[in-house]
Protein backbone atom coordinates (compact mmCIF):
# COMPACT_ATOMS: atom_id res chain seq x y z
CA UNK A 1 0.00 0.00 0.00
CA UNK A 2 2.66 2.36 1.12
CA UNK A 3 4.05 1.53 -2.31
CA UNK A 4 1.64 2.12 -4.38
CA UNK A 5 0.73 5.34 -2.62
CA UNK A 6 4.80 6.77 -3.47
CA UNK A 7 4.16 5.72 -6.75
CA UNK A 8 0.90 7.71 -7.00
CA UNK A 9 2.94 10.79 -5.61
CA UNK A 10 5.82 10.12 -7.94
CA UNK A 11 2.64 10.31 -11.16
CA UNK A 12 1.01 13.01 -9.80
CA UNK A 13 4.81 14.86 -10.27
CA UNK A 14 5.74 13.76 -13.14
CA UNK A 15 2.11 14.03 -14.97
CA UNK A 16 1.92 17.28 -13.75
CA UNK A 17 4.87 18.66 -15.44
CA UNK A 18 3.47 16.69 -18.63
CA UNK A 19 0.37 18.78 -18.00
CA UNK A 20 2.32 22.10 -18.34
CA UNK A 21 3.76 20.94 -21.78
CA UNK A 22 0.67 19.45 -22.89
CA UNK A 23 -1.32 22.83 -22.51
CA UNK A 24 1.05 24.10 -24.84
CA UNK A 25 0.03 21.87 -27.71
CA UNK A 26 -3.61 22.20 -26.92
CA UNK A 27 -3.45 25.60 -26.71
CA UNK A 28 -2.28 26.44 -30.26
CA UNK A 29 -4.32 23.16 -31.39
CA UNK A 30 -7.05 25.19 -30.60
CA UNK A 31 -6.65 28.23 -32.18
CA UNK A 32 -4.79 27.15 -35.15
CA UNK A 33 -5.83 23.20 -36.05
CA UNK A 34 -2.46 21.70 -35.94
CA UNK A 35 -0.19 20.13 -33.85
CA UNK A 36 3.44 22.62 -33.44
CA UNK A 37 5.39 19.69 -32.98
CA UNK A 38 8.61 22.51 -32.61
CA UNK A 39 7.00 22.67 -28.93
CA UNK A 40 9.21 20.05 -27.19
CA UNK A 41 11.96 22.52 -28.80
CA UNK A 42 10.74 25.17 -26.86
CA UNK A 43 10.26 23.36 -23.83
CA UNK A 44 14.08 21.87 -24.23
CA UNK A 45 15.85 25.80 -24.96
CA UNK A 46 13.26 26.45 -21.56
CA UNK A 47 15.26 23.96 -19.56
CA UNK A 48 18.90 25.00 -20.86
CA UNK A 49 17.99 28.59 -20.40
CA UNK A 50 17.54 27.93 -16.59
CA UNK A 51 21.02 25.76 -16.39
CA UNK A 52 22.65 28.50 -17.59
CA UNK A 53 21.32 31.23 -15.92
CA UNK A 54 21.74 29.21 -12.84
CA UNK A 55 25.43 27.88 -13.39
CA UNK A 56 26.77 30.27 -15.76
CA UNK A 57 25.21 33.86 -14.43
CA UNK A 58 24.43 32.17 -10.81
CA UNK A 59 21.13 33.95 -10.78
CA UNK A 60 18.85 33.41 -7.76
CA UNK A 61 16.96 30.40 -8.32
CA UNK A 62 13.53 32.17 -8.43
CA UNK A 63 14.90 34.77 -10.82
CA UNK A 64 16.13 32.20 -13.40
CA UNK A 65 12.95 30.63 -12.94
CA UNK A 66 11.19 33.67 -14.71
CA UNK A 67 14.33 34.44 -16.97
CA UNK A 68 13.99 31.37 -18.79
CA UNK A 69 10.02 30.97 -18.93
CA UNK A 70 10.36 34.60 -20.54
CA UNK A 71 13.43 33.72 -22.89
CA UNK A 72 10.92 30.47 -23.64
CA UNK A 73 8.29 33.22 -24.09
CA UNK A 74 10.74 35.55 -26.75
CA UNK A 75 11.47 32.31 -28.49
CA UNK A 76 7.99 30.39 -28.68
CA UNK A 77 6.89 34.04 -30.25
CA UNK A 78 10.26 33.96 -32.86
CA UNK A 79 9.08 30.82 -33.68
CA UNK A 80 5.62 31.64 -35.05
CA UNK A 81 6.56 34.90 -36.70
CA UNK A 82 9.69 32.75 -38.67
CA UNK A 83 7.90 29.59 -39.10
CA UNK A 84 3.87 29.58 -39.25
CA UNK A 85 2.91 33.23 -40.34
CA UNK A 86 3.37 33.28 -43.67
CA UNK A 87 1.96 30.27 -43.91
CA UNK A 88 -1.00 31.90 -42.29
CA UNK A 89 -1.24 34.78 -44.23
CA UNK A 90 -1.53 32.75 -47.73
CA UNK A 91 -3.97 30.23 -45.91
CA UNK A 92 -1.63 27.43 -46.52
CA UNK A 93 -3.22 23.95 -45.55
CA UNK A 94 -2.96 22.75 -42.52
CA UNK A 95 -0.34 19.79 -43.71
CA UNK A 96 2.26 22.08 -44.32
CA UNK A 97 2.16 24.03 -40.94
CA UNK A 98 2.62 20.67 -39.58
CA UNK A 99 6.06 20.24 -41.69
CA UNK A 100 6.95 23.52 -40.73
CA UNK A 101 6.99 22.37 -37.14
CA UNK A 102 9.03 19.20 -37.93
CA UNK A 103 11.33 21.65 -39.70
CA UNK A 104 11.56 24.00 -36.49
CA UNK A 105 11.60 21.35 -33.50
CA UNK A 106 14.62 19.62 -35.89
CA UNK A 107 16.58 22.90 -36.57
CA UNK A 108 15.82 23.51 -32.31
CA UNK A 109 17.25 20.44 -31.76
CA UNK A 110 20.15 20.07 -33.67
CA UNK A 111 21.12 23.55 -33.34
CA UNK A 112 21.60 22.84 -29.40
CA UNK A 113 23.96 19.71 -30.29
CA UNK A 114 26.09 21.67 -32.88
CA UNK A 115 26.49 24.30 -30.48
CA UNK A 116 26.11 23.10 -27.12
CA UNK A 117 26.75 19.73 -27.31
CA UNK A 118 24.95 16.35 -26.64
CA UNK A 119 26.11 15.67 -22.76
CA UNK A 120 23.69 16.02 -20.64
CA UNK A 121 23.78 18.80 -17.76
CA UNK A 122 22.59 18.17 -14.42
CA UNK A 123 20.82 21.12 -12.67
CA UNK A 124 22.94 22.63 -9.42
CA UNK A 125 20.48 21.50 -6.37
CA UNK A 126 18.39 24.14 -5.28
CA UNK A 127 16.06 22.11 -2.87
CA UNK A 128 17.54 20.08 -0.23
CA UNK A 129 17.19 16.40 -0.97
CA UNK A 130 15.88 15.59 2.35
CA UNK A 131 12.22 14.56 1.76
CA UNK A 132 8.97 15.15 3.88
CA UNK A 133 7.97 12.09 5.62
CA UNK A 134 3.99 11.52 6.62
CA UNK A 135 3.97 8.13 8.60
CA UNK A 136 5.83 5.82 6.26
CA UNK A 137 5.68 7.76 3.31
CA UNK A 138 8.84 10.10 1.40
CA UNK A 139 7.38 13.20 -0.27
CA UNK A 140 10.26 14.80 -2.20
CA UNK A 141 10.80 18.32 -1.43
CA UNK A 142 11.47 18.76 -5.46
CA UNK A 143 8.33 16.73 -6.28
CA UNK A 144 6.09 18.58 -4.20
CA UNK A 145 7.30 22.05 -5.59
CA UNK A 146 6.70 20.20 -8.91
CA UNK A 147 3.33 19.97 -8.32
CA UNK A 148 2.52 23.40 -6.58
CA UNK A 149 4.20 25.19 -8.84
CA UNK A 150 2.45 23.44 -12.05
CA UNK A 151 -0.69 23.67 -10.31
CA UNK A 152 -0.68 27.07 -9.90
CA UNK A 153 0.47 28.02 -13.38
CA UNK A 154 -2.40 26.10 -14.27
CA UNK A 155 -5.03 27.48 -12.01
CA UNK A 156 -3.24 31.15 -13.42
CA UNK A 157 -4.20 29.97 -17.33
CA UNK A 158 -7.54 28.76 -16.44
CA UNK A 159 -8.44 32.31 -14.46
CA UNK A 160 -6.79 34.14 -17.36
CA UNK A 161 -8.86 31.86 -20.12
CA UNK A 162 -11.90 31.78 -18.24
CA UNK A 163 -12.70 35.27 -16.24
CA UNK A 164 -10.57 37.84 -18.63
CA UNK A 165 -11.47 39.75 -21.27
CA UNK A 166 -8.90 38.63 -23.57
CA UNK A 167 -9.58 34.99 -22.85
CA UNK A 168 -13.05 35.60 -23.56
CA UNK A 169 -11.58 36.63 -27.40
CA UNK A 170 -9.21 33.51 -27.23
CA UNK A 171 -11.96 31.60 -26.61
CA UNK A 172 -14.17 33.22 -29.41
CA UNK A 173 -11.15 32.88 -31.87
CA UNK A 174 -10.49 28.98 -31.02
CA UNK A 175 -14.55 29.05 -31.66
CA UNK A 176 -14.34 30.42 -34.79
CA UNK A 177 -11.81 32.16 -35.86
CA UNK A 178 -12.95 33.58 -39.15
CA UNK A 179 -15.85 35.22 -37.58
CA UNK A 180 -14.02 36.98 -34.13
CA UNK A 181 -11.94 38.72 -36.71
CA UNK A 182 -14.97 40.11 -37.76
CA UNK A 183 -16.19 41.16 -34.86
CA UNK A 184 -12.88 43.11 -34.20
CA UNK A 185 -10.65 40.60 -32.44
CA UNK A 186 -7.16 40.74 -33.75
CA UNK A 187 -6.42 37.17 -34.00
CA UNK A 188 -3.39 37.75 -35.26
CA UNK A 189 -2.66 39.50 -31.86
CA UNK A 190 -4.45 36.24 -30.19
CA UNK A 191 -2.17 33.83 -32.07
CA UNK A 192 1.05 35.52 -30.59
CA UNK A 193 -0.54 35.40 -27.25
CA UNK A 194 -1.18 31.83 -27.41
CA UNK A 195 2.35 30.92 -28.76
CA UNK A 196 3.67 33.62 -25.37
CA UNK A 197 1.32 31.42 -23.09
CA UNK A 198 2.19 28.13 -24.55
CA UNK A 199 6.08 29.33 -24.40
CA UNK A 200 5.62 30.45 -20.86
CA UNK A 201 4.43 27.28 -19.90
CA UNK A 202 6.85 25.56 -21.72
CA UNK A 203 9.97 27.61 -20.28
CA UNK A 204 8.08 26.55 -16.86
CA UNK A 205 7.88 22.86 -17.60
CA UNK A 206 11.61 23.08 -18.86
CA UNK A 207 13.66 24.11 -15.83
CA UNK A 208 10.92 21.81 -13.28
CA UNK A 209 11.80 19.20 -16.07
CA UNK A 210 15.82 19.45 -15.69
CA UNK A 211 15.49 20.11 -12.06
CA UNK A 212 13.67 16.30 -11.84
CA UNK A 213 15.99 14.78 -14.88
CA UNK A 214 18.74 16.15 -16.51
CA UNK A 215 19.50 18.60 -19.80
CA UNK A 216 19.72 17.50 -23.24
CA UNK A 217 18.87 18.04 -26.44
CA UNK A 218 16.78 14.77 -26.89
CA UNK A 219 13.97 16.43 -24.40
CA UNK A 220 12.09 16.61 -27.06
CA UNK A 221 11.57 13.06 -26.98
CA UNK A 222 9.63 13.09 -23.88
CA UNK A 223 8.06 15.80 -24.44
CA UNK A 224 6.03 13.69 -27.27
CA UNK A 225 4.74 11.85 -24.65
CA UNK A 226 2.83 14.87 -23.40
CA UNK A 227 1.32 15.37 -26.82
CA UNK A 228 0.26 11.89 -26.51
CA UNK A 229 -1.04 13.09 -23.32
CA UNK A 230 -3.10 16.15 -24.69
CA UNK A 231 -4.37 13.62 -27.82
CA UNK A 232 -5.39 11.79 -24.77
CA UNK A 233 -7.10 14.13 -22.98
CA UNK A 234 -8.48 15.77 -26.82
CA UNK A 235 -6.95 17.51 -28.82
CA UNK A 236 -7.89 21.52 -28.13
CA UNK A 237 -9.22 21.12 -24.50
CA UNK A 238 -7.10 22.47 -21.77
CA UNK A 239 -9.22 20.92 -18.69
CA UNK A 240 -8.21 17.58 -21.14
CA UNK A 241 -4.60 18.00 -21.49
CA UNK A 242 -3.95 18.11 -17.66
CA UNK A 243 -6.20 15.40 -16.90
CA UNK A 244 -4.92 12.97 -19.95
CA UNK A 245 -1.05 14.08 -18.11
CA UNK A 246 -2.06 13.15 -14.80
CA UNK A 247 -3.52 9.59 -16.15
CA UNK A 248 -0.66 9.17 -18.50
CA UNK A 249 1.53 10.29 -15.55
CA UNK A 250 0.32 7.55 -12.99
CA UNK A 251 0.00 5.19 -15.72
CA UNK A 252 3.68 5.01 -16.54
CA UNK A 253 5.09 5.63 -12.66
CA UNK A 254 2.51 2.22 -11.86
CA UNK A 255 3.38 0.46 -15.10
CA UNK A 256 7.44 1.19 -14.23
CA UNK A 257 6.56 0.64 -10.68
CA UNK A 258 5.12 -2.91 -10.42
CA UNK A 259 5.50 -4.04 -14.55
CA UNK A 260 8.88 -2.85 -16.29
CA UNK A 261 10.68 0.28 -16.89
CA UNK A 262 11.24 -0.40 -20.89
CA UNK A 263 7.48 -1.51 -21.47
CA UNK A 264 6.58 1.93 -20.29
CA UNK A 265 7.45 3.70 -23.56
CA UNK A 266 5.70 1.03 -25.44
CA UNK A 267 2.55 1.18 -23.65
CA UNK A 268 2.18 5.23 -23.54
CA UNK A 269 2.61 4.84 -27.69
CA UNK A 270 0.48 2.05 -27.98
CA UNK A 271 -2.12 3.75 -25.70
CA UNK A 272 -1.79 7.14 -28.35
CA UNK A 273 -2.99 4.55 -31.26
CA UNK A 274 -5.74 3.36 -29.49
CA UNK A 275 -7.65 6.30 -28.72
CA UNK A 276 -6.90 7.80 -32.09
CA UNK A 277 -8.73 4.38 -33.04
CA UNK A 278 -11.57 4.19 -30.92
CA UNK A 279 -11.49 7.67 -30.05
CA UNK A 280 -9.84 10.21 -31.96
CA UNK A 281 -11.15 12.82 -29.94
CA UNK A 282 -10.15 12.21 -26.89
CA UNK A 283 -11.77 12.09 -23.31
CA UNK A 284 -13.22 15.99 -23.73
CA UNK A 285 -12.50 16.33 -27.07
CA UNK A 286 -15.59 17.50 -28.95
CA UNK A 287 -16.50 16.03 -32.50
CA UNK A 288 -15.78 18.54 -35.33
CA UNK A 289 -17.89 18.71 -38.40
CA UNK A 290 -15.88 18.29 -41.81
CA UNK A 291 -15.86 21.81 -43.28
CA UNK A 292 -15.88 21.35 -47.09
CA UNK B 1 37.90 10.62 -53.63
CA UNK B 2 38.52 6.54 -54.41
CA UNK B 3 35.96 4.56 -56.18
CA UNK B 4 35.17 2.24 -53.03
CA UNK B 5 33.88 5.55 -51.32
CA UNK B 6 31.56 6.57 -53.86
CA UNK B 7 30.16 3.37 -54.40
CA UNK B 8 29.31 3.62 -51.15
CA UNK B 9 27.55 6.80 -51.20
CA UNK B 10 25.76 5.58 -54.29
CA UNK B 11 24.72 2.29 -52.40
CA UNK B 12 23.44 4.59 -49.61
CA UNK B 13 21.57 6.63 -51.84
CA UNK B 14 20.19 3.73 -54.22
CA UNK B 15 18.51 2.40 -50.35
CA UNK B 16 17.33 5.63 -49.36
CA UNK B 17 15.35 6.04 -52.69
CA UNK B 18 13.29 2.69 -52.33
CA UNK B 19 11.73 4.21 -49.40
CA UNK B 20 11.69 7.28 -50.45
CA UNK B 21 9.68 6.65 -53.86
CA UNK B 22 7.44 5.22 -51.76
CA UNK B 23 6.97 7.54 -49.43
CA UNK B 24 6.48 9.98 -52.29
CA UNK B 25 3.58 8.13 -53.72
CA UNK B 26 1.93 8.14 -49.96
CA UNK B 27 2.47 11.73 -49.97
CA UNK B 28 3.18 13.31 -53.11
CA UNK B 29 0.60 11.74 -55.05
CA UNK B 30 -1.86 10.80 -51.94
CA UNK B 31 -1.51 13.86 -49.90
CA UNK B 32 -1.03 11.54 -46.81
CA UNK B 33 1.31 12.44 -44.45
CA UNK B 34 3.75 9.56 -42.67
CA UNK B 35 6.16 9.97 -39.72
CA UNK B 36 6.16 6.53 -39.18
CA UNK B 37 7.82 4.99 -41.98
CA UNK B 38 10.91 3.90 -40.58
CA UNK B 39 8.78 1.70 -39.32
CA UNK B 40 7.69 -0.38 -42.10
CA UNK B 41 11.58 -0.16 -42.83
CA UNK B 42 12.03 -2.22 -40.10
CA UNK B 43 9.68 -4.34 -40.37
CA UNK B 44 11.02 -4.84 -43.80
CA UNK B 45 14.38 -5.30 -42.71
CA UNK B 46 14.27 -7.86 -40.08
CA UNK B 47 11.29 -9.60 -42.07
CA UNK B 48 14.35 -10.15 -45.19
CA UNK B 49 17.48 -10.64 -42.75
CA UNK B 50 15.23 -13.17 -40.69
CA UNK B 51 14.32 -15.00 -43.70
CA UNK B 52 17.33 -14.88 -45.77
CA UNK B 53 19.59 -16.12 -43.06
CA UNK B 54 17.49 -19.05 -41.61
CA UNK B 55 15.95 -20.22 -44.85
CA UNK B 56 18.47 -19.64 -47.06
CA UNK B 57 16.64 -18.56 -49.84
CA UNK B 58 18.00 -15.79 -52.77
CA UNK B 59 18.26 -11.95 -52.38
CA UNK B 60 15.68 -11.02 -54.46
CA UNK B 61 13.04 -13.55 -52.62
CA UNK B 62 14.19 -12.22 -49.30
CA UNK B 63 13.37 -8.41 -50.25
CA UNK B 64 10.20 -9.20 -51.93
CA UNK B 65 9.57 -11.08 -48.65
CA UNK B 66 10.21 -8.03 -46.47
CA UNK B 67 8.56 -6.19 -48.81
CA UNK B 68 5.36 -8.16 -48.23
CA UNK B 69 6.20 -8.43 -44.58
CA UNK B 70 5.92 -4.16 -44.21
CA UNK B 71 2.52 -4.89 -46.94
CA UNK B 72 0.56 -7.03 -44.79
CA UNK B 73 1.21 -4.81 -41.54
CA UNK B 74 0.10 -1.44 -43.24
CA UNK B 75 -2.96 -2.85 -44.93
CA UNK B 76 -3.44 -3.41 -40.93
CA UNK B 77 -2.29 -0.45 -39.71
CA UNK B 78 -4.53 1.14 -42.84
CA UNK B 79 -7.39 -0.63 -41.69
CA UNK B 80 -7.59 1.14 -38.40
CA UNK B 81 -6.28 4.82 -39.24
CA UNK B 82 -7.22 5.57 -42.37
CA UNK B 83 -10.54 6.63 -41.62
CA UNK B 84 -9.05 9.36 -39.59
CA UNK B 85 -9.17 12.83 -40.51
CA UNK B 86 -6.86 15.35 -41.19
CA UNK B 87 -3.02 15.86 -38.88
CA UNK B 88 -4.70 12.77 -37.03
CA UNK B 89 -3.71 10.29 -39.41
CA UNK B 90 0.31 11.49 -39.03
CA UNK B 91 0.27 11.07 -35.16
CA UNK B 92 -1.52 7.76 -35.57
CA UNK B 93 1.76 6.85 -38.29
CA UNK B 94 4.04 8.93 -35.27
CA UNK B 95 2.93 5.95 -33.03
CA UNK B 96 2.87 3.08 -35.00
CA UNK B 97 6.85 4.07 -35.89
CA UNK B 98 7.97 4.46 -32.52
CA UNK B 99 5.47 1.26 -30.88
CA UNK B 100 7.80 -0.63 -34.18
CA UNK B 101 11.33 0.34 -32.77
CA UNK B 102 10.21 -0.18 -28.88
CA UNK B 103 9.06 -3.36 -29.74
CA UNK B 104 12.09 -4.61 -31.44
CA UNK B 105 14.02 -3.12 -28.89
CA UNK B 106 12.98 -5.92 -26.57
CA UNK B 107 12.44 -8.98 -29.32
CA UNK B 108 15.39 -10.82 -27.67
CA UNK B 109 15.88 -13.12 -30.98
CA UNK B 110 16.84 -10.32 -32.94
CA UNK B 111 19.51 -9.04 -29.99
CA UNK B 112 16.77 -6.44 -28.78
CA UNK B 113 18.74 -2.74 -28.40
CA UNK B 114 22.00 -3.89 -28.83
CA UNK B 115 21.45 -4.94 -32.85
CA UNK B 116 21.62 -8.24 -35.04
CA UNK B 117 25.07 -8.37 -36.63
CA UNK B 118 26.62 -11.03 -38.77
CA UNK B 119 23.81 -10.39 -41.81
CA UNK B 120 25.53 -11.76 -44.89
CA UNK B 121 26.44 -8.87 -46.92
CA UNK B 122 24.65 -9.36 -50.65
CA UNK B 123 24.20 -6.23 -52.11
CA UNK B 124 26.69 -4.37 -54.74
CA UNK B 125 25.98 -1.29 -56.58
CA UNK B 126 24.82 -3.33 -59.68
CA UNK B 127 21.92 -4.96 -57.62
CA UNK B 128 20.74 -1.57 -56.23
CA UNK B 129 20.97 0.04 -59.55
CA UNK B 130 18.50 -2.87 -60.61
CA UNK B 131 15.66 -2.85 -57.59
CA UNK B 132 15.62 1.11 -58.00
CA UNK B 133 15.23 0.64 -61.66
CA UNK B 134 12.64 -2.05 -61.43
CA UNK B 135 11.00 0.13 -58.78
CA UNK B 136 11.48 3.79 -60.48
CA UNK B 137 9.82 1.89 -63.60
CA UNK B 138 6.31 0.28 -61.61
CA UNK B 139 6.19 3.66 -59.66
CA UNK B 140 6.13 5.64 -63.34
CA UNK B 141 3.53 2.98 -64.60
CA UNK B 142 1.43 3.57 -61.05
CA UNK B 143 1.00 6.98 -61.13
CA UNK B 144 0.05 7.26 -64.66
CA UNK B 145 -2.42 4.58 -64.65
CA UNK B 146 -6.35 5.19 -63.67
CA UNK B 147 -5.12 4.29 -60.22
CA UNK B 148 -2.14 6.64 -59.74
CA UNK B 149 -5.14 9.70 -61.19
CA UNK B 150 -7.55 8.48 -58.74
CA UNK B 151 -4.80 8.93 -55.88
CA UNK B 152 -3.66 12.29 -56.87
CA UNK B 153 -7.47 13.01 -57.24
CA UNK B 154 -7.53 12.40 -53.36
CA UNK B 155 -4.70 14.66 -53.07
CA UNK B 156 -6.39 17.22 -54.53
CA UNK B 157 -9.92 17.44 -52.87
CA UNK B 158 -10.63 14.31 -51.25
CA UNK B 159 -14.45 15.32 -50.95
CA UNK B 160 -14.67 16.09 -54.49
CA UNK B 161 -12.96 12.51 -55.13
CA UNK B 162 -15.25 10.82 -53.38
CA UNK B 163 -18.49 12.54 -55.28
CA UNK B 164 -17.85 11.27 -57.95
CA UNK B 165 -17.40 7.67 -57.08
CA UNK B 166 -13.37 7.37 -56.39
CA UNK B 167 -13.67 4.71 -53.36
CA UNK B 168 -11.17 7.11 -51.25
CA UNK B 169 -10.84 4.47 -48.47
CA UNK B 170 -9.50 1.63 -50.80
CA UNK B 171 -7.18 4.03 -53.02
CA UNK B 172 -5.61 5.24 -49.67
CA UNK B 173 -5.19 1.82 -48.48
CA UNK B 174 -3.56 0.70 -51.77
CA UNK B 175 -1.32 3.95 -51.79
CA UNK B 176 -0.17 2.73 -48.47
CA UNK B 177 0.47 -0.78 -48.86
CA UNK B 178 2.54 0.05 -52.04
CA UNK B 179 4.63 2.99 -50.23
CA UNK B 180 5.21 0.22 -47.31
CA UNK B 181 6.29 -2.34 -49.36
CA UNK B 182 8.90 0.12 -50.98
CA UNK B 183 10.24 0.65 -47.47
CA UNK B 184 10.48 -2.90 -46.62
CA UNK B 185 12.79 -3.35 -49.51
CA UNK B 186 14.75 -0.51 -48.44
CA UNK B 187 14.47 -2.57 -45.33
CA UNK B 188 15.81 -5.35 -46.25
CA UNK B 189 18.54 -3.46 -48.77
CA UNK B 190 19.79 -2.00 -45.54
CA UNK B 191 20.06 -5.07 -43.38
CA UNK B 192 21.93 -6.72 -46.24
CA UNK B 193 24.05 -3.50 -47.21
CA UNK B 194 25.60 -2.76 -43.79
CA UNK B 195 25.41 -6.48 -41.92
CA UNK B 196 23.70 -4.97 -39.15
CA UNK B 197 20.41 -4.10 -38.15
CA UNK B 198 19.36 -2.08 -35.56
CA UNK B 199 16.07 -0.46 -33.71
CA UNK B 200 17.71 2.83 -33.29
CA UNK B 201 18.75 2.80 -37.51
CA UNK B 202 14.49 3.31 -37.68
CA UNK B 203 13.90 6.11 -35.16
CA UNK B 204 11.87 9.02 -35.89
CA UNK B 205 14.63 11.07 -37.23
CA UNK B 206 14.54 8.62 -40.15
CA UNK B 207 10.97 9.03 -40.86
CA UNK B 208 11.58 12.72 -40.71
CA UNK B 209 14.24 12.54 -43.26
CA UNK B 210 12.35 10.66 -45.82
CA UNK B 211 9.54 13.30 -45.24
CA UNK B 212 11.99 15.90 -45.64
CA UNK B 213 13.35 14.42 -48.92
CA UNK B 214 10.00 13.86 -50.40
CA UNK B 215 9.16 17.35 -49.57
CA UNK B 216 12.40 18.75 -50.67
CA UNK B 217 12.25 17.09 -54.26
CA UNK B 218 8.85 18.28 -54.78
CA UNK B 219 5.42 17.06 -53.94
CA UNK B 220 3.58 14.95 -56.89
CA UNK B 221 7.32 14.54 -58.71
CA UNK B 222 8.97 11.30 -59.16
CA UNK B 223 12.16 12.61 -60.79
CA UNK B 224 11.77 15.15 -57.95
CA UNK B 225 12.60 12.62 -55.23
CA UNK B 226 15.24 10.97 -57.42
CA UNK B 227 16.62 14.26 -57.87
CA UNK B 228 16.26 14.77 -53.83
CA UNK B 229 17.68 11.89 -52.61
CA UNK B 230 20.73 12.37 -54.48
CA UNK B 231 21.33 15.45 -53.07
CA UNK B 232 20.31 15.13 -49.46
CA UNK B 233 22.28 11.80 -49.32
CA UNK B 234 25.04 12.52 -51.22
CA UNK B 235 25.67 16.09 -50.10
CA UNK B 236 26.72 16.03 -46.27
CA UNK B 237 28.47 12.77 -47.16
CA UNK B 238 30.75 15.36 -49.86
CA UNK B 239 30.77 17.83 -46.79
CA UNK B 240 31.77 15.60 -44.21
CA UNK B 241 33.26 18.79 -41.76
CA UNK B 242 29.68 20.01 -42.16
CA UNK B 243 27.87 16.77 -40.35
CA UNK B 244 27.26 18.18 -37.11
CA UNK B 245 25.01 21.16 -38.95
CA UNK B 246 23.72 19.00 -41.53
CA UNK B 247 20.42 18.67 -39.12
CA UNK B 248 20.39 22.12 -38.59
CA UNK B 249 20.28 23.38 -42.20
CA UNK B 250 18.24 20.53 -43.11
CA UNK B 251 15.14 22.38 -40.85
CA UNK B 252 15.76 25.48 -41.89
CA UNK B 253 15.43 24.41 -45.20
CA UNK B 254 12.17 22.57 -44.53
CA UNK B 255 10.75 25.77 -43.36
CA UNK B 256 12.91 27.78 -45.76
CA UNK B 257 10.54 25.37 -48.62
CA UNK B 258 7.46 25.63 -46.91
CA UNK B 259 7.28 29.46 -46.47
CA UNK B 260 8.72 30.22 -49.71
CA UNK B 261 8.03 27.42 -52.12
CA UNK B 262 6.16 24.68 -50.63
CA UNK B 263 5.97 22.89 -54.82
CA UNK B 264 9.99 21.92 -53.98
CA UNK B 265 12.66 21.18 -56.06
CA UNK B 266 10.72 19.98 -59.46
CA UNK B 267 6.82 21.40 -58.26
CA UNK B 268 5.03 18.79 -59.62
CA UNK B 269 6.97 18.69 -62.93
CA UNK B 270 8.75 15.55 -64.00
CA UNK B 271 11.68 15.51 -66.17
CA UNK B 272 11.32 13.51 -69.25
CA UNK B 273 13.27 12.68 -72.24
CA UNK B 274 11.46 14.92 -74.45
CA UNK B 275 12.11 17.35 -72.48
CA UNK B 276 16.10 16.99 -72.18
CA UNK B 277 15.84 16.73 -75.85
CA UNK B 278 13.68 20.09 -76.16
CA UNK B 279 15.73 21.93 -74.08
CA UNK B 280 19.07 20.95 -75.80
CA UNK B 281 17.40 22.29 -78.85
CA UNK B 282 16.19 18.73 -80.60
CA UNK B 283 12.96 18.36 -79.47
CA UNK B 284 9.80 18.51 -81.76
CA UNK B 285 8.09 21.47 -82.58
CA UNK B 286 4.86 20.78 -80.69
CA UNK B 287 6.33 18.97 -78.24
CA UNK B 288 6.54 20.08 -74.34
CA UNK B 289 9.49 20.95 -72.52
CA UNK B 290 8.54 19.06 -69.60
CA UNK B 291 5.08 17.29 -69.19
CA UNK B 292 3.17 17.96 -66.12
Amino acid sequence: MTQFLQQIINGLSIGSVYALMAVGYSLVYSIMNFSNFAHGGIIMLGAYFGFYLLTLFKWPFVLAFFGAALCSTVLAVLLERVAYKPLRMRNAPFLYFIISAMGASMFIENFVIATIGPTFKTYPPVLSREPFQIGSLFIGRLDTMIFITSAVCLLLLVYFIDFTKVGKAIRATAFNARVSALMGINTDMIITLVFAVGGFLAGVAGVLFGMKYTVYPQIGAVTIKSFIAAVFGGLGSLPGAVIGSVILGLLETLISGYFSSQFRDLISFSLLIAILVFRPVGLMGKLGEEKA
Amino acid sequence: MDWFYVKGILILSGINLMAVLGLSLLTGFTGLFSFGHAGFMAIGAYAAAFIGVNLRLPLIVSLLAGGLAAGIISLFIGRLTLKLKGDYFCIATLGFGEAIRLILDNVQVFGGARGWPGIPIRIDLWNVVLINLAGIAFMISLVNSRHGRNMIAIREEELAAETIGIDTFKYKMISLFTSAVYAGIAGGLVGYYTGFLQPKMFGMTKSTELTIIVIFGGIGSISGSVLGTLLLTALPELLRAFALWRLVAYGAAVIFIMISRPEGLMGGKEITFKGILRAFGFGHKHGKAREV
